[in-house]
Parts: structure tokens; C-alpha cells; sequence
């Protein structure tokens, strides 16, 4: 009964977008769904969807790694030493209110068109959610886990691989899956603005070529790639922290 | 007096952060195309107000992000009123609104350029549907969450559906409803450079493309740094805004 409703909305807007097309038609900007599917299982077939698909998770995959590690780091080394935080604080503020796509034309000037651009860019987007959400996260280890540190005489570095890692690992997670979310919108968004690869350069060419079903299909295929990459996350979340994912994530 | 103490810490270390590109730019380790020293972007920033429009394109970024900004944030919270305060519609839209959540904004410039052709009504469009999500999912979490105690007070008061959504449940849900409207300020900026970039609309998204074309890095940085204001800015403004409205709930729950 639920999906039921859940699929009643869509459905109908499937229908109404076919009637308002057909009736539309021919047009530039609208087509209607059925085209679009044909248009979509014709993209599938002669590999190009595939292959766009492939470039634009690729950078994203890759910008997330460089850039979540990058913030990770910062903000465990902000979140265990006060004094380092402390100091930071103002450049940091001053440097995280620049859109990411601020830094397209500093990256295209120095790398060009191609994977590194995108990945450069998706790198600085991810940095910023994994540096705040971990510094906070450990800044609010239990005191009391570092007292046992402190009586069992762990190393700095023992302190924060055996204590404070498992300890804020479901919170940096929580981080993790907003940077993912955050790297598929950014290489989109890098395609469409300036870069001719992946899903969003297609969408623009198909646009530009007058093929509104092409630019829907496409448009559809984001959006689902999207949505089974956020929902893998979440279930990868609950599997590995259960119930302490959705403490935390309630915080 | 400790925490001035710190203030000037921080900047100490900007200075010191300033010094370092500097140095770096001086002895060339990053090719000057790439990287100008401060004080060439610091003078294109100022010869570009004075010698250029990046005044006008200041304003245009700004007048692009605040109207589509506007736009979203009057129907997401109107549409997350109306979702949000009654369970039959929530479980009729609210899958839909979490499919649509994830899919990148910029994905439908393309459509929205098809539709309107490079004008500042797509840029409005394309802002607007991109910046309404946070704003429409914070205000239906706001509308749905509203304490169940409260609803009863309403109805044991007799208050017809619209004194009940003014008087209950929009307090209730305006901390909920703020965060979003900050988050959207966030995209829309985000989004109007992006518009700016591919329809070359007049703005800094525009100003900074062009001059990675004709490879002026030190104009790229002037608009770089006019584009952080604006976000450091309008963030500011926003939480401010917060903290005024908000002021009711501090003192409660101290």
C-alpha cells in the first residue's frame, strides 16, 4: 500500500508529461516519456552511456578519495590539537564561503581540460564536509576514553588510531556519505560548465543537438545514478553501524 | 579578552598564509600564469572596479542569487507547509521529493536553456528549482515534527487549520525552515555562477571564465575573492538572522 503511493505521484506525472508532450509536439526542449525511453535504451546500446557514465564516476570516486582523506586528516590533527585549531579558525572561515565552482577557472588554467580538473575540483568540495563534521567529531570523544588513554600511556599517535578512530568512525561516516552526494552533483556540474567528458557534457550536447529526448533520458539516468549511489550508502551505514549510525546521524 | 587574544592569533596566521603565496609567487614556484602574487590580484581587484564592470558584475551575481534564492525559498516553504502538515500527503509526495533530492541542479540547466534560451529567466529557473530542496525537505521535516502536545493545544483551542499553521506549527518549524533557507543561499550561489559561465550572463561566474581564457590569473583571483565575500557574507547574514529569531529558543532550553 505505501509503494503504492509513493508510485502514485510519479505516475501520474509520467502520464501528464506524455499527454502535454504529445500535444507540445514537435518540440526543442520537451519530449515525451516514451521517446525518452527509447532515447535512453538507444544510449545504452551504442555504449555511450556506459562510457559517460564511466568518466564521470571515475573523477568523482577519485576527487571524493583525494579530497575526504585530505579533510579527514586536517580535521582529526584540528580536532586533537586545540592550539592548531584555535589558529586556524579565521583562515578557515575566510577560505570555505568560496563555491567550489569558483575553482574552475584557477584549475583550468593550470591543468587544462580532462580528469584532472574535474578531480581537483571534486577534491576541494569533498575536503570541506569531512573536515568540520571530524574535527567536531573529535572534539566530542567521551573525556573519559582519553583518561584511559592518558592511564594506559598511549602515544599520540596510539591514542588517535586505537581511541579516537572507532570512536568517531559512525560521525566521520555520517561526513562521508554527505561528501559522496556532494561529488556527483560537483562532477556534473564541472561537466556542464567546462568540461567536455561524462554525463554532463551528454546532457549538454544532446541539448544543443535539439534532441530533447537524449537531454531527458540523460537528465533521468543522473538522477537514478544518484539515487542508487545515496541509497547504497545509506545501506553500507546501516550494516556497518547500526544503530550507532542513526544515533549519530540524528545528532 | 582570551578570545581577542585568539582572534588576532588567526590572523596572524592569514598574514602569515598571505606571506607564503607571496614568497611563493615571487620565486616562481607555481608558474605566474597560474598563480599572481597577492598584491597583482589585490590591484586587478581594485583596477577591475575602477576600470572594468566588475562592479556590475558583482551586482549581477548577487541579483541572480538573491532572486532565484527568493523564488525557492517562498515555494519550498510554502509546498513544505502544505506536505509537511498532513500525513496523507506526505506519503503521497515525499518519495518523489527524496528521489529528486540527489540529482545535481546543474543537470537541468541544459533542459531549462532548451526551454528559455540564455536568458536571466533560465539563470531564475534554474536557481530556483536547484535552491528550493533544502528549503522544501527542512520545512516538511519542520511542518511533520511539530510536538504532538502542541497540536492538541491547537485543537483544544478551536483554531481553524490556517491559525493553527501560523500560530503552532510555523514557530515550531521556523529553526527547522532557517537552516534550510541558509543552505539554499549556499546552492543558489553556487548555481548563479554556474548559469553565469554557460549562458554568459552578466557576472562573476562570467568574469572569471573569461579570464581563464585569456589566462589573467590575477583577475580570476580578484573574482575568486569577490565570490568568498559574497558567500562569507550572505552566511553571516543569514545566522545572524538566526540567532535574532531564534533568540526565544536559547533562553528556553539555556
Amino acid at each position: 500500500m505505501k509503494a503504492l503511493k509513493a508510485l502514485a505521484l510519479p505516475a501520474a506525472l509520467v502520464v501528464l508529461a506524455e499527454i502535454g508532450a504529445r500535444a507540445a509536439a514537435p518540440s526543442d526542449s520537451v519530449a515525451p516519456p516514451s521517446e525518452v525511453a527509447a532515447a535512453f535504451v538507444q544510449a545504452l546500446a551504442d555504449g555511450s552511456l556506459v562510457t559517460a557514465t564511466r568518466d564521470t564516476l571515475m573523477s568523482a570516486f577519485a576527487g571524493l578519495a583525494i579530497g575526504a582523506s585530505l579533510g579527514l586528516m586536517t580535521g582529526i590533527l584540528l580536532g586533537s590539537l586545540n592550539v592548531l585549531d584555535r589558529l586556524m579558525e579565521l583562515p578557515l572561515e575566510l577560505l570555505r564561503p568560496i563555491p567550489s565552482v569558483a575553482v574552475i577557472p584557477i584549475a583550468l588554467v593550470a591543468l587544462g581540460f580532462g580528469y584532472r580538473l574535474e578531480i581537483v575540483i571534486v577534491a576541494f568540495a569533498c575536503f570541506w564536509p569531512l573536515l568540520i563534521l571530524s574535527r567536531a567529531a573529535v572534539d566530542g570523544v567521551e573525556p573519559r576514553l582519553i583518561e584511559v588513554s592518558r592511564a594506559l600511556r598511549l602515544t599520540p599517535l596510539q591514542r588517535t588510531v586505537k581511541i579516537v578512530a572507532p570512536a568517531v568512525l559512525p560521525r566521520v561516516f555520517v561526513a562521508f556519505r554527505l561528501a559522496a552526494g556532494i561529488s556527483l552533483i560537483v562532477a556534473v556540474t564541472v561537466e556542464i560548465a567546462v568540461n567536455p567528458q561524462g554525463l554532463g557534457y551528454e546532457v549538454m550536447t544532446a541539448g544543443q543537438a535539439l534532441r530533447p529526448d537524449l537531454m531527458l533520458a540523460y537528465v533521468l539516468w543522473i538522477g537514478i545514478v544518484g539515487f542508487a549511489f545515496n541509497a547504497g550508502l545509506v545501506f553500507a551505514q546501516r550494516r556497518l553501524f547500526g544503530q550507532a549510525a542513526r544515533v549519530e546521524a540524528a545528532r | 579578552m582570551k578570545a581577542l587574544a585568539w582572534r588576532f592569533g588567526g590572523l596572524a596566521v592569514v598574514a602569515v598564509m598571505i606571506a607564503l603565496w607571496g614568497e611563493i609567487a615571487a620565486l616562481k614556484l607555481v608558474s605566474p600564469v597560474f598563480l599572481p602574487a597577492p598584491a597583482r590580484a589585490w590591484t586587478a581587484l581594485w583596477q577591475g572596479f575602477a576600470h572594468a564592470d566588475l562592479a556590475a558584475k558583482l551586482f549581477g551575481t548577487i541579483r541572480h542569487m538573491i532572486g532565484g534564492w527568493l523564488v525557492a525559498s517562498f515555494f519550498g516553504v510554502a509546498l513544505g507547509a502544505l506536505v509537511g502538515s498532513s500525513k496523507a500527503a506526505r506519503e503521497y509526495v515525499a518519495p518523489t521529493l527524496e528521489f529528486l533530492r540527489p540529482l545535481p541542479a546543474s543537470a537541468v540547466i541544459p533542459v531549462a536553456i532548451a526551454m528559455f534560451g540564455l536568458t536571466p529567466q533560465m539563470a531564475v529557473g534554474v536557481i530556483g528549482f536547484g535552491s528550493i530542496w533544502p528549503a522544501l525537505l527542512a520545512s516538511v521535516h519542520g511542518f511533520a515534527a511539530v510536538e504532538p502536545r502542541l497540536l492538541e493545544v491547537e485543537r483544544a483551542l478551536g483554531l481553524s487549520r490556517w491559525q493553527g499553521i501560523a500560530k503552532i506549527s510555523l514557530p515550531s518549524a521556523t529553526p527547522d525552515i532557517l537552516s534550510g533557507l541558509r543552505l539554499g543561499l549556499t546552492v543558489s550561489l553556487i548555481l548563479a555562477v554556474v548559469c553565469e559561465m554557460i549562458a554568459g550572463l552578466d557576472g562573476l561566474g562570467q568574469w572569471v571564465l573569461l579570464a581563464a581564457r585569456a589566462y589573467k590569473s590575477a583577475d580570476i583571483f580578484a573574482g575568486v575573492i569577490l565570490l568568498g565575500a559574497i558567500g562569507f557574507v550572505a552566511n553571516a547574514s543569514l545566522r545572524l538572522i538566526e540567532a535574532r529569531a531564534l533568540r526565544w529558543r536559547g533562553r528556553r532550553t539555556g
